[in-house]
This record gives C-alpha cells, sequence and structure tokens, in this order.
C-alpha cells in the first residue's frame, strides 16, 4: 500500500505498535490489553465485594451500589476476566509471542489475518467496556446470558447493554477464530528443520490444541448468539416460549461451549507450567507423550460433560445422570496430567526464582479447584452446591491460577526475551506471596459461605434472615479483607514491570539456561527473529543427560562428536537430510 | 485482506514458505475455516432439525416456502460449483485468464442466486410470512440469510482472486477459494431439503 | 459440613449432606496425598550444590506405573463416587414418591406465589389459599410441588430441604419434598433473574398439624405471622395471572 519501503525508522509510532504485522508486536498488543481489562475487571471486582462485605456503604472511588449496578459489575467481571483477560493473554500473547520463536521460524504464515485478529479483538473489548456508559447500563443478566432474561429490556432493563455484550462476545470469538488459523498452521507448516511433531515444545502442543478445541466447540454458540441477537431485535421467538421457543436451549449451546472453554485457557496455563517446571527442576518432563495424550482425552470428553451446569435446570433427570458420569470420568485424564507434573520434580534440582514459584502454585491452588469440581459433578450434591458461592469458590480456585497464577508465570519467565531486561526477583517474590496469602484468604471463606447456603449474584444478603447472620457476614468481609490484600501487592508487580521495562538489569539470551529455540534468539528479537534460522536436532526437554558438562541441552545444538555417549538421542543425520 | 502488490516492500516471511506436512499452507487455513464454518451451520441445522421434530406443526408452515424457486437455486449452485472446478483446472495449468473468467462465471452463478433468493422473499414477506411470523420462519430466514452472507463473502474474494488469476498470480488461491465455495454449495445440499422439501 | 450451618429438614437432607461427606472424604485423601507428595519431592530435590539433576524420562515402563496406578486408583474411586452420587439424586429428582398434597409454586419478577391446596387437600378448589412469599407445609407430610414462572428463569431454592430446582417458563416442573423439623426457614430465588433477584427471599413455615390446622382455620383472614419480607410487590395479591412480570 505504502508506495516505498522506508528505513524502520521512518516508521510512525502507529505503524510499529498499531499496524504492524510482526508476531511479536501482535503479542504484546494483546498483552498489554488483557492486562488493560485485568485492571478493569479488577476494579469492577473490589466495588462489587466492598459491597458484599459493607452492604449499603459508599466504596470509596465508586459510590453507592445499587442492584442494577452490582449485576452489572459481577456479568461484566466475569466476562471480562474470561473472554477479555484469561484468553488473550494465554493463548493471543503468548501464543502470538512464542509460538514462532519456539519452533525456529522468523513470523506467522499469516501475518495480516494476525493483525486483524487483534483488530477485531480490540473493538470487541471497547464495546464491551463502553456498554458500561450506555443508558440503562452494562448487562447485568451473568455471563451466561440466559434468555428470556437476556432477550428482552422488558426484563433486564438494559436496552443496549445486553446486545452490545453479545456483540462483543461474538466479535471476541471472531477474533480467536482467525487467531487459530494462525497458531494452527504455522504450528503444522513452519517449524524449522528437524523438528518432529513431538519436538515441539508442550506449551506450543497446548495452545494450538486449545485453538482447536475452541473451534471445534463455539460453533453452536455462534449460530446461538445470532439467535439471541435476532430475539433481542427483531424480535423472533427462539428462545420465547409464548410463541414455541424454548429458553433451555441456550443453555445447551451456551455449555456446548461453556465447558470446553474452560479447558481452552486451562490446556495454555498447563503448557507454561509444563515449560518453567522443567527449566527450574533442570529435568526432562516425566512422560512428555503422556501429557499429550492426556490433553487429547480431556479435549474428546470435555465434550460430552456440559450439562453439568443444567443439572436442575430443568432438563430431564435421567439425562442429566449421564452427564454425572462423563463429569467424573473427565477427573481420570486430568489428574493423570497432574500426577505427571508433579512426578516431573523427582530427581529434579529445582531453582526458586519467581517464575517457578508461580509454577508451583499452579499445581497447588488447582488441585483445590479440581478436586472441588467434584462435589458439583456428584449430581445429588450439585442439587446443593448449584449458584451458591461454593461454585464460584470452585471456578477460582481454577480460573485464577490459569489467568493469574499460569499469566504472572509467564511474564517473569519469558520478560528477559519480550523485552530484554530482567524483571526483579526480590520484588517478584513479594508480590508473589502477596498474592497468594491474598488469594486464599479471600476463596477458602467463599466455600463456607456456600456452603452455608449464600447463592450467586445477591447484592445483599440482608434479605434473607438465614444468611444475614454475623459469623457468615464476618466471613464475607474476611474474603474482601483478602482481595483488598491481593489488590494492593499487584501495585509491586505493576511497579516492578513497567520499571524492569526500562530499568531492568540487561537480559543475556539465554538467562535461564533453557533448551528451547526461543532463547537462541536475541533478548529481545528483532524483526525476523533469528540471525540464521535454526535447525533440531533433539526435544526440548534434554535437561541434566548424562556425561555432558552442561545440564542442558539445546535444541538447535549440533550433536558434537566428542560429548555423545551414543546415548543421547540424536536426529543430525535426518535434520541434515 | 489483498495481499500481493505489497509483497515487494515488506519481505515475505520464511515461515509462509514452509510446508513440513507437505500440504500448502493457504489450504490448510481454508480447512480450518471451513471446519469453523461447518460447526456454525452444523450447530444451527442441529437446532433446527431437533425442533422441527419436536413441533409437527411446522409442516403447515413450510408448504409455503417456494420449491421452485428453491429448486432453480440449487441448480444454479451446481452449475456454479462445476465452473470453480474448471477454474481450477485452468489455473493448474497455468492459464489464469481462463481461470479468472471462469471464477468470473461461477461469481455471476452467486449473483443469479441472490436474485432469485430476493425475488423468492419479496414474495413470501408479502404473503406475511416474516422473520417474527412463526418460529419455522425465524429458521428459515436466519439460515438461509446466515448462507446468502456466505455466498456474497464467496463472491467477493471470488473476484479478488480473479483479478489476481487474471494476470497470473496467486494462481494457488484459485483452488482456495472454489474449496470454499464447494463448501457453500454443500450448505445449500443441506439447507435444501431440510427447509422446502420436508413438508 | 453444610448442617454445621444449615439444618436438615428434609427427608433427604441428610442423604445429600452424607454425599457431601463421602466426597469431602474421598477427594480430600487424595488431595492431600497429592500435596504431600508435591512438597515432599520440592523439598527433596531443591537445587544443592554438586548435585545434578537425573534423566528420567518417564516413558520407561517401570516409570510409567507410577502414573498409571494412581489413575486406575482415581477411577475406582470415581465409581464410588458416582454410585453414591446418582442414589441421591434418584431419591430427589427422578423417583417421586406417593404424595400427599401439592402445592403450586409461582415465580415472577420479583415474588414467590404459593397456592395451597387449603383444607380439602385439593388444588383449584375454591378453599385454594394464596400467599405471597410464604410457604406453609405440615411437618412429615409429603408434598408434591409444581413450579411455574411468569416471565424468566428463577429458581426455586430451599435450603434446609437441599431442594433447588429452575423454574422455566412455559413449563410446569413437578418435583417432592417431606418437611421433618418444624420452624420457618430461607426460600431463594437461585437463578439470576433482574434487578430484583437479591430481593426475591420468601420464608417456608414448616407446622405441626397442629399449627397447621390452626393456619388453615384464619387463612382466610388474617396473613401468616412471619416477619415481613421486603416489600417488593405490594399489589399482586392474587394469584390472578398477570402476564410478564411487573411492569
Ligand atoms: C478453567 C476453569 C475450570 C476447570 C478446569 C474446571 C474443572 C472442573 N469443573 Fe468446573 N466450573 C468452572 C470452571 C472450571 N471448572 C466455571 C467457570 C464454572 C461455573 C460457571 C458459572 O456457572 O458461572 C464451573 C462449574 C462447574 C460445575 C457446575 C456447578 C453448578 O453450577 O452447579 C460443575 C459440575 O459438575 C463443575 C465440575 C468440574 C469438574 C469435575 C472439573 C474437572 O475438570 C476437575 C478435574 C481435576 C481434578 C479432579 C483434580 C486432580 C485429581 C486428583 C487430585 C485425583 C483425585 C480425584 C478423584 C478421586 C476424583 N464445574
Ligand atoms: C478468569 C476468570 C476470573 C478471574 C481471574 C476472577 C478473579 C476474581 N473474582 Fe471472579 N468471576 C468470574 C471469573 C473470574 N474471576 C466469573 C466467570 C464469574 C461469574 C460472573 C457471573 O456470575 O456472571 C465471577 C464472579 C465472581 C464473584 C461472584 C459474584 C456474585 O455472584 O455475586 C466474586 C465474588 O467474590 C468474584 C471475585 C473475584 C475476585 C476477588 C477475583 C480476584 O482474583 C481478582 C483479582 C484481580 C486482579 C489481581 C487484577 C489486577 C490486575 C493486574 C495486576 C494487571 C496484570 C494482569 C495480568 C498479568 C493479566 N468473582
Ligand atoms: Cu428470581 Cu432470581
Ligand atoms: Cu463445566
Amino acid at each position: 500500500m505504502s508506495g516505498h519501503a522506508h528505513a524502520a525508522h521512518d516508521e510512525s509510532w502507529i505503524k510499529k505498535y498499531f499496524w504492524s504485522t510482526d508476531h511479536k508486536v501482535i503479542g504484546l498488543q494483546y498483552l498489554f490489553t488483557g492486562m488493560a481489562m485485568a485492571v478493569i475487571a479488577g476494579f469492577a471486582v473490589y466495588v462489587f465485594r466492598m459491597q458484599l462485605a459493607f452492604p449499603g456503604h459508599e466504596v470509596p472511588l465508586f459510590g453507592r451500589v445499587s442492584a442494577a449496578e452490582y449485576n452489572a459489575l459481577v456479568t461484566m467481571h466475569g466476562s471480562i476476566m474470561v473472554f477479555w483477560v484469561a484468553m488473550p493473554v494465554l493463548i493471543a500473547a503468548f501464543g502470538n509471542f512464542l509460538i514462532p520463536l519456539m519452533i525456529g521460524c522468523d513470523d506467522m504464515v499469516f501475518p495480516k489475518i494476525n493483525r486483524l485478529s487483534y483488530q477485531i479483538f480490540l473493538i470487541s473489548a471497547l464495546i464491551a467496556v463502553s456498554s458500561f456508559f450506555v443508558p440503562g447500563g452494562a448487562f447485568g443478566g451473568a455471563w451466561t446470558s440466559y434468555p428470556p432474561l437476556s432477550t428482552s429490556p422488558v426484563y433486564n432493563q438494559t436496552p443496549y447493554g445486553a446486545t452490545m455484550w453479545l456483540i462483543a462476545v461474538v466479535l471476541e470469538f471472531a477474533a480467536f477464530l482467525l487467531g487459530g488459523i494462525n497458531f494452527v498452521t504455522t504450528t503444522m507448516n513452519s517449524r524449522a528443520p528437524g523438528m518432529k511433531m513431538f519436538d515441539v515444545p508442550i506449551v506450543v502442543w497446548m495452545i494450538v490444541l486449545a485453538s482447536v478445541l475452541f473451534m471445534a466447540s463455539v460453533g453452536p454458540l455462534v449460530a446461538g448468539a445470532i439467535m439471541l441477537l435476532f430475539d433481542q431485535t427483531l424480535h423472533t421467538g427462539f428462545f420465547d416460549p409464548a410463541r414455541g421457543g424454548d429458553p433451555i436451549l441456550w443453555q445447551h449451546l451456551f455449555w456446548f461451549f461453556g465447558h470446553p472453554e474452560v479447558y481452552v485457557v486451562l490446556l495454555p496455563a498447563m503448557g507454561i507450567v509444563a515449560e518453567i517446571l522443567a527449566v527450574f527442576a533442570r529435568k526432562k518432563l516425566f512422560g512428555y507423550r503422556t501429557i499429550i495424550y492426556t490433553t487429547v482425552a480431556t479435549g474428546i470428553i470435555s465434550f460430552f460433560v456440559w450439562a453439568h451446569h443444567q443439572f436442575i435446570a430443568g432438563i430431564d433427570p435421567r439425562i442429566a445422570s449421564l452427564f454425572s458420569v462423563t463429569t467424573l470420568i473427565i477427573s481420570v485424564p486430568i489428574a493423570e496430567m497432574v500426577f505427571v507434573y508433579i512426578a516431573t520434580l523427582y530427581g529434579g534440582s529445582i531453582r526458586f526464582r519467581t517464575p517457578m514459584l508461580w509454577a508451583l502454585a499452579f499445581i497447588a491452588e488447582f488441585l483445590i479447584g479440581g478436586v472441588t469440581g467434584i462435589f458439583l459433578g456428584a449430581a445429588g450434591a450439585d442439587v446443593y452446591f448449584h449458584d451458591t458461592y461454593f461454585v464460584v469458590a470452585h471456578f477460582h480456585y481454577t480460573f485464577f491460577p490459569i489467568a493469574f497464577i499460569g499469566g504472572f508465570a509467564a511474564i517473569t519467565y519469558w520478560f528477559p526475551k519480550m523485552f530484554g531486561r530482567m524483571m526483579n526477583d526480590t520484588l517478584g517474590k513479594i508480590h508473589f506471596w502477596g498474592t497468594i496469602v491474598g488469594f486464599n484468604m479471600v476463596f477458602l471463606p467463599l466455600f463456607l459461605t456456600g456452603a452455608a447456603g449464600d447463592h450467586r449474584r445477591i447484592y445483599s444478603y440482608q434479605a434473607f434472615p438465614d444468611l444475614n447472620t454475623p459469623a457468615l457476614q464476618h466471613l464475607r468481609i474476611t474474603a474482601t479483607i483478602g482481595l483488598l490484600i491481593m489488590l494492593a501487592f499487584q501495585t509491586v508487580f505493576l511497579y516492578n514491570f513497567f520499571r524492569s521495562l526500562f530499568a531492568g538489569q540487561k537480559a543475556a539470551d539465554n538467562p535461564w539456561h533453557a533448551n528451547t529455540l526461543e532463547w537462541l534468539a536475541p533478548s529481545p528479537p528483532p524483526h525476523g527473529n533469528f540471525a540464521v534460522l535454526p535447525t533440531v536436532y533433539r526435544g526440548p526437554y534434554e535437561y541434566g543427560v548424562p556425561d555432558r558438562h552442561d545440564d542442558y541441552w539445546p535444541q538447535h545444538v549440533p550433536d558434537q562428536p566428542s560429548t555423545d555417549g551414543g546415548v543421547a538421542p540424536s536426529r543430525a543425520a535426518e535434520a541434515h537430510a | 485482506m489483498t495481499h500481493g502488490h505489497d509483497a515487494a516492500v515488506s519481505t515475505v516471511p520464511v515461515a509462509t514458505t514452509r510446508s513440513v506436512m507437505e500440504v500448502p499452507t493457504g489450504r490448510l487455513a481454508v480447512w480450518w475455516v471451513l471446519a469453523s464454518e461447518i460447526v456454525i451451520f452444523g450447530g444451527l441445522l442441529g437446532v433446527y432439525i431437533m425442533q422441527r421434530i419436536g413441533h409437527p406443526g411446522w409442516a403447515n408452515q413450510s408448504i409455503h416456502t417456494n420449491t421452485l424457486a428453491g429448486s432453480i437455486n440449487t441448480f444454479i449452485l451446481l452449475s456454479s460449483s462445476l465452473s470453480a472446478v474448471l477454474a481450477h483446472q485452468a489455473a493448474e495449468r497455468g492459464d489464469g485468464p481462463r481461470a479468472a473468467r471462469l471464477l468470473r462465471l461461477t461469481a455471476l452463478g452467486g449473483a443469479s442466486f441472490l436474485v432469485v433468493k430476493s425475488i423468492e422473499w419479496t414474495h413470501e414477506i408479502r404473503e406475511g410470512f416474516t422473520i417474527t411470523s412463526n418460529l419455522f420462519w425465524s429458521f428459515y430466514y436466519t439460515a438461509a440469510g446466515l448462507h446468502a452472507l456466505h455466498v456474497i463473502a464467496g463472491m467477493i474474494i471470488m473476484l479478488i482472486v480473479a483479478a489476481g488469476a487474471a494476470r497470473n498470480q496467486h494462481l494457488h488461491r484459485v483452488e482456495n477459494i472454489g474449496i470454499y465455495w464447494h463448501f457453500v454449495d454443500i450448505v445449500w445440499i443441506f439447507l435444501f431439503p431440510l427447509l422446502y422439501i420436508a413438508k | 459440613m453444610i448442617s454445621w450451618y444449615v439444618p436438615e429438614a428434609s427427608t433427604f437432607a441428610a442423604d445429600v449432606d452424607h454425599l457431601v461427606l463421602l466426597v469431602a472424604v474421598i477427594v480430600g485423601v487424595w488431595f492431600l496425598l497429592a500435596e504431600i507428595v508435591f512438597f515432599a519431592l520440592i523439598f527433596k530435590f531443591r537445587a544443592r550444590d554438586g548435585r545434578r539433576s537425573q534423566y528420567v524420562t518417564g516413558e520407561q515402563k517401570h516409570e510409567k506405573r507410577w502414573i498409571s496406578y494412581p489413575h486406575y486408583a482415581v477411577l475406582v474411586f470415581d465409581v464410588i463416587i458416582v454410585v453414591a452420587a446418582l442414589r441421591v439424586w434418584n431419591t430427589i429428582k427422578v423417583a417421586t414418591p406417593q404424595t400427599q398434597e401439592t402445592v403450586r409454586v409461582i415465580a415472577q419478577q420479583w415474588a414467590w406465589t404459593f397456592v395451597h391446596a387449603g383444607p380439602d387437600g385439593q388444588l383449584d378448589t375454591p378453599d385454594d389459599i394464596t400467599t405471597i412469599d410464604d410457604l406453609n407445609l405440615q411437618v412429615n407430610r409429603t408434598y408434591q410441588f409444581e413450579l411455574h414462572s411468569r416471565d424468566v428463569l428463577h429458581s426455586f431454592s430451599i435450603p434446609v430441604f437441599r431442594l433447588k430446582q429452575d423454574a422455566v417458563p412455559g413449563r410446569v416442573i413437578r418435583g417432592w419434598f417431606t418437611p421433618t423439623r418444624t420452624g420457618t426457614y430461607d426460600v431463594q430465588c437461585a437463578e439470576i433473574c433482574g434487578l430484583g433477584h437479591g430481593l426475591m427471599p420468601a420464608r417456608v413455615h414448616v407446622q405441626t398439624p397442629e399449627q397447621h390446622a390452626a393456619w388453615l382455620a384464619g387463612a382466610g383472614s388474617g396473613a401468616p405471622g412471619a416477619p415481613a419480607a421486603p416489600a417488593v410487590i405490594a399489589d399482586a395479591g392474587s394469584a390472578a395471572q398477570t402476564a410478564g412480570g411487573t411492569r
């Protein structure tokens, strides 16, 4: 389009950072957008948790919270955290940044589609946030948007918010479908010479499998969203029982996507943790292929569990029983995956740098989220637990480790590569402990309030005599204080992040002595990534190989005749073919 | 989304030139797009079929669909797929201009399809069968409308690809848009019996 | 565990609590085991001078066993949990016992209407007693409930009964319960239903047969002696089927 090539320094700021097709810039765009959205969703949490702890009082920086505002804040908090924080940060930011670097090529295969994907994503985020400011305010019918509540302003009192929510979500889906094109085709077709399918780092596998899972599950919901949009705007009756429609149909479409979706965000986080575990335990992953097979198994089973969100929604109770069975079965591959991660530590030499602390915390905390899912999957118990804070605590013990613990792990680990500087380890550890303590202080009490009957999306429990007790209110206040502690410690992170960006210690190309290819590129990698595109000679996790001087063996280093004892895996011959 | 001329400006990534799986990257991408589309249409039609089974009364509505118009459109789309195949063959032989002509013919087929569709819909709306009349008509207009959007998108991309092919550029894209067009065709092959024949 | 906070007031409440306890023990043991092994490994294999990591691939048969045996064990425990869970589920939702009386529960934005059968024990007779936000039951009597919604989704939830069921407009959903403990307890709406979702409480009064008889006798005139629920809908004094919610 622009007539002639200009030297790089001629390029305007907009062109370099906004209109770029470089996968690294796009990755960073996703990262910063995701972080900004996290701050917005975090502010929403602050407001509504203050209201829960001190109902009716003015919330500093916000004011008094009305029921309508409470519902809107909860709805947008959930939607933003899932669609505009967890997905962009874990899948898009790290997928874009890492995939070409880790498989040893210079960019994605469709750089312009990549740019388009970010731009659509950005528009969707802007629509979502601006819906707070339209007449009637943001949608307040929960992130699940069940009709008939979501179909008509007569019911939800948000004439614009509901439709904007829907459009924003559909655009976000479109952005990730487009992004998926690149993740999948680049990984399939553009690997470095010598890199076999099973030489691809786990995090790349996970992002690719997550993209496939997303693509395969989102279709029916896109169709459902079109139907819901027509119900809202053209007044069709797809979900209106008075005109032959069926409100429960939407629930099926939503959860057919919604359950696989939780694994869509889980998988990249599992991948990030795998990379970090191997590097900081100086260990080969225990059963690389087992991880991939269990992931595929999880992905497949995840299509058959969706109705565990609808046990008591009015579906046939006998069919609900079947979903209870599949739901419990899915614990088997996930348990296996967790066991593999734990076993990886065996025989290691574990270094407790900040990224490793996050990775270990991920496993410790995710286990709580996982096992509490079993209470809910047991249909008889879910009759009681459904839509209580027990569910809220369950899914925050999965989502928070995924989105934030996994996100912080990834940021602290790849920061040197992304920006060419190191983050401060001491500040990192302060932030780590503050966040972990705060996090558990928020959600452990919420398991108890849930067990005591606190139901979800209630802006004040004062109307419920059995729930309006001092004991329960103390638990709610504890949770809110935990949140305040956690939020306070986020300033440490933000300070560390932005200070290190400009004044951190300069990073070496391979500061962690890792094997994967991104560490071969300069920090930060220039346009085109590698001076010479690498060739791959072995798998990504050859740590602690006997009879070698170094305890790591990067993927791109050719076998040296002097060091190989004939035991270590070698592919030099085929790679050069 | 047209590239091509600015390829000379920004150097093409090496990534784009690799083909580890020995399947052209463009074709992989088209398959991905089709897979996402299949689940979208699959979801919509699956829902429609379930609802249709649950509402025997819809038969009274579906007798008002215009089977003749539907059949004509089936014929138009099928023959336009044929010209897409011929365009692909021409592109394989390196005959860009001929491929371009055939692609334009295919797009013309898409246009005729849309013309027939608009006449048909105008009649139906005049007779009072609008998208809000009843659930059957809601599905009818939603499914056929979504399909028509795909026809329009396919035509636009096809004309862009044809413009390149006429200058013998990016001939591999002829095959890719052809695959897409066959998909649009196949969706219609499902829609036609579901909306017009089942009465 | 739940009964620490919420009394058990229906025949199946204890079943649910036992199920929860069973799950808690099973997954609790697994959870502790996993965490103990995890932290033990972290401690044992922390970096120390002069000790290199070992080269363990986890792909050998004897190594894989460390994963595959626990994984079969998880499957076995899953089966135990499923069997227990489905038995309770079956009791609550699938197998309806012989019921003695039917009560109609109508949800709307944002109030509950309860239609009691009245002295003759039959619904849809002139002596039906309709109340707003107060459900009156006789202890140890088996009720069928008939759940309606006038506008959006709601969910009829009585924590002390361990009972919850969504109300869906356009459908009548039936279920059952037998109260076993007298007293007055919360009824919640457990499905987001708009602005007043947090203001949709009701109270259930489980009465002795004498109290219940007295209530039946006096119901024509006086309102039940419960603390007034926050006034949400003041005018919905009859069961008149005003469609489409309140506004
Ligand atoms: C990424 C997020 C994530 C993840 C990973 C999971 C994982 C699981 N979830 Fe969760 N879930 C959510 C996010 C997530 N969930 C969300 C957001 C909701 C609520 C949505 C809403 O309503 O707003 C929800 C709600 C939800 C419900 C519906 C509750 C209700 O509304 O009534 C159920 C019910 O079955 C459930 C079950 C499970 C199960 C069985 C798993 C399993 O995958 C867990 C498997 C893992 C383990 C079991 C741990 C490791 C294993 C061992 C240590 C071995 C020992 C185990 C046994 C012997 C069984 N979840
Ligand atoms: C990924 C998903 C995710 C995450 C991370 C969170 C994080 C948190 N959530 Fe959220 N939540 C949901 C998803 C999530 N939530 C969903 C889906 C719902 C259901 C909504 C509904 O019912 O419709 C929900 C509902 C929900 C409720 C229930 C409300 C109700 O039913 O009335 C509560 C109550 O306490 C709550 C609390 C919190 C708290 C205290 C956090 C804290 O952990 C948040 C802490 C925030 C920060 C720490 C932000 C700071 C930002 C930075 C430091 C920038 C750097 C950022 C990056 C590295 C990414 N959440
Ligand atoms: Cu009614 Cu919530
Ligand atoms: Cu689920």
